[in-house]
């Protein structure tokens, strides 16, 4: 298997995506590691709620890697990714491209992180002292 | 035909559930539903956009909705 990708409401475990990763084929590994900020535009986080539609975030997840496949020479691909409540500091995604060279695996890392933020049907809830804002709802 | 909408994230709190039911047409597409929806849900007019999904796709507006379709309304999303 040349593809990993995982939607949990546990803590995502770094090392064991990066073990997952790793190969003798490999030149190189990117990742990329998303982490619950504790400000937006100055006004302090407390936390953040992830809520996905699951089945069609997973079908989502998985255009995007078939794509990334077809653009770059990488060997491997995962995509972990939370939901449910997070606090500042802990990780919503993971994102891990192992290739033979490295241009390809931080190019399709980049990528993959970025379209996921444009096509994947999660959203994020952040809360703060004076009350919680969907992100990206309203203009 | 009776057709069910599941919604998440600001959708569901405009929504007040996180899956409602509308009675349409048989020959309906994703635009009629659209127009419907912003109806009796005016707060739907003042997201940044949104998009609707059929069996887990993003949908197009002339798309034909079909009874037993799974269908949900996608607010922007905002994964990562």
């Amino acid at each position: 298997m040349n593809t990993q990708i995982l939607l949990s409401a546990q803590t995502l475990d770094i090392q064991s995506c990066i073990d997952w990763i790793m190969s003798h084929e490999s030149g190189g590994i990117d990742v990329f590691i998303g982490t619950v900020r504790n400000s937006t535009k100055g006004k302090k986080v407390l936390r953040l709620d992830f809520e996905a539609y699951e089945p069609m975030a997973i079908s989502e997840m998985n255009k995007i890697v078939a794509w990334a496949f077809e653009r770059w020479p990488v060997q491997k691909i995962l995509i972990h990714h939370r939901t449910g409540l997070l606090q500042v500091g802990e990780v919503p995604v993971v994102i891990a491209v192992s290739a033979a060279h490295r241009d390809a695996a931080f190019d399709a890392c980049r990528y993959i992180i970025d379209t996921l933020k444009q096509t994947v049907p999660i959203w994020k809830k952040e809360s703060f002292e004076d009350g919680d804002v969907w992100v990206a709802a309203h203009p | 035909m009776k057709i069910n909408i599941l919604a998440f994230g600001v959708a569901k709190e405009i929504f007040g559930s996180s899956e409602v039911s509308l009675e349409m047409t048989n020959d309906a597409t994703i635009s009629n539903l659209k127009y419907l929806l912003e109806q009796q849900y005016p707060r739907l007019k003042q997201l940044s956009s949104y998009m609707l999904a059929v069996n887990n796709e993003y949908a197009l507006p002339g798309d034909t909705i079909h009874e037993r379709d799974e269908i949900a309304i996608i607010p922007p999303v905002s994964g990562g």
